[in-house]
């Protein structure tokens, strides 16, 4: 114990209580996650059973629960051939997907937010998504092939991405550890990348081409498969690993770049290192679902409020509530209009917008 | 380990904490500039272990300057910074983070983060990466923020505090670094008269050695021990409260007519005459 600490700082003689305005209520943000967290996981595990069972064949809970059971390998009665293939093919990658990409763009979000001081931060703040749309288009409308075959969609909004990304830290310069000139470079890239799309589209105009590249531009989870979510969940379990470990330094950034530097540490080198991540996680989960916006900019507003802005805990509970959210977004969106189908970045935006102005009028924070 | 007190000071004998020594800080021919504007120009300081320097000086005579360059948060383009005789750009940022500890002013931030996990902050220098805060760390935050005049408000919201009590909060921070090497800019901003004379009480009475910017020239002569006094990016006084603050010199630098006596105790008292006479 540090005896400089002991020796008071108040002198004795002064009134007891004078230092303290009033008894001060007991927010205990930090404790509220103790218990929210793994209360948020349950009701992520049963969302995930939930929103499997509903859709335009209704399937009991336990009988999407057996068929999980029977395909991991216990020793269970299996399901008729078509449910299990309702459950296995396709809904359960698409629920699964969902979490992902919901997780993800909530912890991307919550990074880029705290790492520019910017609460309009999002995970498309770094030109992924335009870059991923152009990346889209290009290889839909103009059929770009590398060898035998053509280009997927996918492969092309990743490439798109990165190449928008790389831009950014090429129009940033050496000093691209600044927030600014790297928010300011963003956006520059991304209208960029938004003209060139338009240009591409109105270049050759096949309306078929036009209206599925609209559709998955808006996001849409329809494209889900094993792959899809063996890749994302890659991609964001070791993205959320390495935003975690950076926790303390993201909590250290809100008071300023010398303050996090006194506290040991290295803002430049920790702020390149994070866009990076944050570029590549939203870069794939774009390229696996298309740019569905509003989660990562609403979860993470959402959740500071309930579990405060220490990023210790923010960042699983962010992981943790995105995806619970997605997959109900995601599952309203397929069944509402059905067989109709809602692209889910709509529904996100008309869930998001909201939850955004509660958010807002409940916050505490000063002007 | 012997406590390098100074005349004055431990009255109350209190032990000097084991793994914490005050550092001797040097710095010589310190230059820096900004956009092509020299704003610092051959400065030098001495603070001697467990000393209390103040910095003083007009706005924009460099003291805010000095003192990122002090606790190597930026390179001077020219002299160096010697912490126990060792450059301190040669010591890496965490080792650095337990050794030197800043307040700096402050810098406006909705954080939704507590006072308490705001003060944890202080400890991340001695955790590893990965590791959760322990319960030792939870206690010295704890007991850092009740000897800041401040229990009770654990849990409060940073956004909730006044800007006193932030400030208050931020020194706690500083203060679980457990530094040999502390550094204030500006610390009395936002506090009532009654908290700015326990602050600098504390700091005078501080086991490690302390640089401080202030503003209140009677409040430096004083608590500190040595001041040293900025112009233009250059040093024009350095020495005991006595021979830095001077009628002469306190009207060359801040172009105010004073009265100086020397007080009871050796201190200098300054007494501003109006600008009408």
């Amino acid at each position: 114990m540090n005896p400089r600490v002991a020796r008071s700082l108040v002198s004795a003689s002064g009134p007891p209580g004078s230092t303290r305005r009033d008894s001060p209520p007991a927010t205990g943000i930090s404790r509220n996650g103790r218990y929210v967290l793994p209360l948020a996981l349950l009701l992520l595990l049963v969302t995930i059973a939930a929103a499997v069972s509903v859709g335009s064949a209704d399937l009991p809970v336990d009988s999407v629960l057996r068929a999980v059971a029977d395909h991991v390998g216990f020793p269970v009665q299996p399901l008729p051939a078509l449910p299990d293939s309702i459950v296995w093919d396709l809904r359960l990658p698409r629920v699964l997907l969902a979490a992902l990409v919901g997780a993800g763009l909530a912890v991307c979000g919550a990074v880029l937010q705290a790492l520019t001081r910017n609460p309009l931060a999002d995970p498309f703040l770094l030109g992924v998504s335009s870059g991923a749309s152009t990346g889209a288009v290009a290889v839909l409308v103009l059929g770009i092939r590398i060898g035998a075959g053509p280009v997927d969609l996918t492969t092309g909004a990743f490439v798109g991405s990165m190449a928008a990304f790389g831009a950014v830290l090429l129009l940033a310069g050496r000093r691209a550890g600044e927030p600014t000139r790297i928010v300011l470079a963003g956006v520059a890239v991304s209208q960029l990348f938004s003209a060139v799309t338009s240009l591409i589209v109105i270049s050759d105009a096949h309306t078929q081409d036009t209206r599925s590249v609209t559709f998955w531009l808006l996001g849409s989870l329809t494209a889900a498969s094993w792959p899809s979510v063996t890749l994302s969940a890659v991609v964001v379990g070791v993205g959320l690993l390495v935003c975690w470990a950076s926790a303390s330094a993201l909590d250290a950034f809100a008071f300023g770049t010398d303050t996090a530097r006194s506290l040991g540490f290295s803002p430049g080198r920790t702020r390149v290192l994070l866009f990076t991540v944050t570029a590549l996680m939203a870069a794939a989960l774009v390229a696996a679902s298309g740019a569905i916006g509003f989660v990562g900019l609403t979860v993470p507003h959402a959740v500071r409020f309930l579990f405060g802005s220490g990023h210790r805990m923010l960042l699983p509970a962010c992981a943790v509530i995105g995806a619970t959210f997605l997959i109900w977004a995601d599952t309203v969106a397929r069944t509402v209009f059905s067989p109709q189908e809602l692209p889910v970045g709509v529904l996100t935006a008309l869930l998001g917008v909201p939850v955004f102005a509660l958010v807002m009028r409940r916050r505490t924070g000063t002007p | 380990m012997i406590a390098p007190d100074t005349a004055g000071r431990g009255v109350g004998g209190d032990p000097v904490p084991a793994g914490a020594l005050p550092a001797r800080l040097d710095a010589d021919g310190i230059g820096w500039g900004v956009a092509g504007v020299r704003i610092l120009a051959g400065v030098a300081l001495t603070a001697e272990p467990g000393a209390t320097v103040g910095l003083l000086g007009p706005n924009g005579s460099g003291k805010s300057s000095l003192l990122r360059l002090l606790a190597g948060l930026a390179r001077p383009e020219s002299g160096r910074v010697l912490l126990d005789d060792v450059a301190v750009d040669a010591i890496p940022r965490r080792a650095l983070a337990r050794r030197i500890a800043v307040v700096t002013q402050q810098v406006a931030t909705d954080v939704e983060m507590s006072a308490l996990e705001v003060v944890l902050l202080g400890r991340t220098p001695y955790r590893p990466r990965l590791a959760g805060v322990g319960a030792a760390d939870l206690e010295l935050a704890r007991r850092a923020l009740a000897e800041a005049g401040l229990a009770g408000f654990e849990q409060r919201r940073w956004s909730s505090l006044s800007g006193g009590e932030r400030q208050r909060v931020d020194l706690a921070r500083a203060l679980v670094q457990e530094p040999d090497l502390l550094l204030l800019d500006e610390p009395t901003n936002h506090l009532d008269i009654r908290h700015q004379l326990d602050l600098l009480r504390f700091l005078a009475e501080s086991a490690s050695t302390v640089v401080v910017t202030l503003h209140d020239l009677n409040l430096a002569a004083q608590y500190c021990d040595r001041l040293v006094l900025l112009y233009g990016g250059r040093v024009v006084a350095a020495g005991t409260p006595v021979e830095v603050l001077t009628t002469s010199r306190i009207e060359q630098v801040y172009q105010v007519r004073t009265d100086v006596d020397i007080a009871a105790d050796g201190r200098p008292r300054i007494w501003y005459r109006s600008h009408a006479t």
